[in-house]
């Protein structure tokens, strides 16, 4: 795919994460035990052979930058191409919101990247897709834009949803519709040729214009050749914290499990050379997904362990959610709970949050 | 700190023909141990954490595995502008090639690339040891003693110290005899063939090691032994901690287990000493509503139906419904089917265990000898392999 280019968008919607994305980036937010969301929309497009991606932040991005490093663990770490981290470049003028004026501070990355085609995608859509039949989609409708959707009935406040006509073409695109009448639902995924995206981003940007879809898409609806493309595999649209909760549940299904981590390509990340998951005497573990470094000897059931937690004698966990190196002491119990990065929980200590409404502790919180 | 004044030479060349049929297509520095690591790991990040950034790897039976392994050793932070880790296999010269005939012929053939490096010293490494050290710290001690070479020995039982190369020290651990494999030991402190050598020294005994006709062209055997006839400041180098040379089969199992203790004495969490290997991409492993799993180690990858008990478990492996895994090692990617029981096993990569089969001896928790099976094999539903078939 010598042609194509990626473009992850991470001018998101950050703050729908509440206590999660108060210190890091949307796309940098951890998930299904040792990834952070940026990791499967980053996989996908090097699984599809991209070997060109910009990533486009914002602010609070630290983290992020830290876990993409040079990009060796997706292979992006290349002579030619590879990754490009596009930090925002104020020059002490006012900022607008949007993506459209972070796309145009980087007008000279496009121009001097050699490919033609863009596939340009955000990253709270977590799923295994093959972009390979989405670029064939888009050069057998010769379409001007392919979006991707799936279908998907629910709340559509926080979605983007196109109305199509029967040859899939896109006749209309409403954001955030409290009340929606079709469940065509954006995956905030696009296919188009880089020329194309570049005159929109200029053509926005000159009249004032600050938002790719509202201002972008809707605006020139009329003058363009919109398609949709349907994906039918596991979408988790994470756009808010009960979504989070809920999508990262989901995972212990192993039908979920096999198919997005293993169906279309692997999800790569990066690599802590932590140990074996190590379970001790008293274990009791049940329906759990537990990655490397955890030394557990209590009781978990229907949770998530990332890497490196600790989980002592006598503790009790259901339906939670462990970050990164937290620490339960010893008799502690929690429940509905999702604990940041480093947070420890000292000895008998009881929690309690609800599936709808999860307790979220902050990073490197001492309880 | 190290620095170029100090490259490690890495012997992996040894087929370990112990090993059974696990060693049957990789050389035994690349065995899987330890629920994600091959043996070499070991050494390798001892280099890495000890400050060497010049490591060769001397390798000669079946090469491919580890080859492919190490490539160009970033996992071990051995991927270097000045230095790095280069495999070396036998090769041939002008007049002809030969293949690595010892451990000390084995580094005298390659000469050139140390010299490349024109090292102060040269730091002679086992590729197949489980240990955790700092060379660096022995460099420090070699230098102090203003020693000639310097040997770390460990104490070992007084019951196996035949069985290893035993250092007969004065009381400043000046090294005052050297008996291989004696009958009667005089001391407990076996070799760990671990070696520290100013390279001018050691240069002229390869040397003249090879130009000795009846020479076996042997470090323990041959150079040590000829070292110490007419060299004074041989040193030994005390060690303490967990070293096991994972020889046999047996000793491979027991160091796996030994990993299971609930305080192991090799302890793989250390976050200033991680061990580090090359990772498969893999998510987290998935335990079902019905699994048991306990006093085990299990990697990412897998997904768990049955019951795990005393065992480590290398990543992607499957484990059906009812089935019992005890005190067993199921190396990367094996697949139990159900109702499988598996007791005091070693499982080779990639084999197949359909269901309603009986793999070991006895039942979990009888004396019984150890079954291993082969990388790759695919044993049929309702069979019994039992201890000594190495399917």
């Amino acid at each position: 795919m010598k042609d194509v280019m990626g473009i992850i968008n991470l001018v998101e919607p950050a703050e729908l994460l509440k206590d999660l994305t108060n210190h890091r980036t949307l796309g940098a937010v951890p998930i299904g035990g040792r990834y952070r969301l940026i990791d499967f929309v980053l996989s996908n497009m090097v699984n599809a052979g991209l070997r060109n991606v910009g990533i486009f932040v914002q602010e609070q991005y630290r983290a992020l930058m830290d876990h993409l490093g040079t990009g060796r663990e997706w292979d992006l770490n290349r002579q030619r191409d590879g990754l490009f981290i596009l930090p925002p470049d104020y020059r002490g003028e006012e900022r607008n919101s949007g993506d459209i004026e972070i796309l145009h501070r980087h007008y000279d990355y496009f121009e001097r990247s050699r490919q033609d085609t863009v596939i340009m995608a955000g990253t709270s859509m977590v799923c295994n897709i093959d972009y390979q039949k989405a670029l064939a989609y888009h050069d057998e409708k010769n379409a001007d834009i392919t979006v991707i959707y799936h279908k998907s009935r629910g709340p559509s406040n926080l979605s983007t949803i196109f109305s199509l006509n029967s040859d899939q073409k896109v006749t209309g695109i409403q954001v955030n519709p409290l009340h929606a009448k079709e469940d065509n639902v954006s995956m905030k995924m696009y296919i188009m040729s880089k020329q194309l995206l570049m005159e929109l981003v200029d053509l926005c940007l000159c009249r004032g214009e600050t938002d790719f879809v509202k201002d972008g898409l809707i605006k020139n609806l009329s003058q363009l050749n919109i398609y949709g493309y349907c994906f039918n595999g596991y979408v988790a649209s994470i756009n808010s914290l009960q979504a989070y909760y809920k999508h990262s549940m989901e995972l212990l299904d192993p039908n979920i499990w096999e198919e997005l981590f293993f169906r279309s390509g692997l999800i790569y990340t990066k690599v802590k050379n932590e140990a074996p998951a190590q379970y001790g005497h008293k274990a009791k573990v049940s329906n759990c997904l537990v990655a490397n470094g955890c030394m557990i000897d209590g009781t978990v059931e229907n949770s998530i362990l990332f890497r490196g937690v600790r989980i002592q004698k006598g503790v009790h966990i259901k339906g939670s959610i462990l970050m990164q190196r937290s620490e339960i002491k010893e008799n502690a119990m929690l429940e509905g709970v999702i604990l940041d990065k480093d947070v420890v929980i000292t000895e008998g200590k009881h929690l309690l949050g609800d599936p709808g409404y999860p307790l979220v502790i902050g990073k490197k919180t001492v309880l | 700190m190290m620095n170029k004044a100090c490259i490690a030479m890495i012997l992996a060349g040894g087929q370990g023909s112990r090993l059974g049929v696990l060693t049957k297509r990789v050389a035994k520095p690349a065995v899987p141990f330890g629920g994600k690591y091959r043996i070499i790991d070991f050494t390798l990040s001892n280099c890495a954490n000890s400050g060497l950034d010049t490591v060769g790897v001397l390798t000669q039976y079946q090469p491919l595995a580890l080859n492919t392994y190490i490539g160009i050793g970033s996992s071990w932070d051995l991927d270097r502008k000045h230095g790095g880790v280069t495999v070396l296999p036998p090769f041939v010269r002008e007049n002809g090639g030969e293949w690595y005939k010892g451990t000390a012929n084995a580094v005298y053939q390659n000469i050139d690339f140390i010299e490349a490096h024109n090292p102060e010293h040269v730091l002679i490494l086992s590729g197949d040891h489980i240990y955790k050290m700092d060379y660096a710290a022995m460099l420090t001690y070699h230098k102090q003693r203003q020693a000639r070479a310097t040997i770390a020995v460990i104490q070992v039982p007084w019951e196996e110290a035949s069985r290893f190369g035993i250092m007969n020290v004065d009381d400043q651990n000046k090294i005052v005899e050297f008996d291989e494999k004696p009958a009667n030991p005089r001391s407990n402190l076996a070799s760990m063939g671990v070696y520290i050598f100013n390279w001018p020294i050691l240069k002229q005994y390869l040397e003249a090691d090879e130009a000795d006709p009846s020479s076996s062209n042997d470090f323990g055997k041959n150079v040590i032994p000829k070292m110490l006839a007419s060299e004074n400041d041989l040193y030994a180098y005390p060690y303490s901690g967990y070293w096991k040379d994972v020889g046999t089969l047996d000793s491979l199992w027991e160091a796996n287990m030994d990993l299971l203790a609930e305080k192991p004495s090799l302890d793989l969490h250390e976050r200033n000493w991680r061990i580090y290997s090359v990772n498969p991409t893999q998510p987290p492993h998935f335990l079902a509503d019905q699994s048991i799993i306990q006093d085990s180690l299990i990697n990412e990858g897998c997904i768990v139906y049955g019951l795990v008990d005393h065992s480590v478990i290398f990543p992607g492996v499957r484990i059906g419904k009812n089935s019992k895994i005890h005190d067993s090692v199921l190396m990367p990617n094996v697949t139990i089917g159900e109702n499988v029981i598996v007791s005091k096993a070693i499982i080779g990569s990639n084999a197949i265990i359909e269901e309603d089969c009986h793999i070991g001896q006895g039942d979990p928790g009888d004396e019984q000898e150890l079954t291993v099976v082969a990388e790759g094999a695919h044993i049929k539903s309702r069979s019994k392999i039992a201890t000594t078939a190495q399917v």
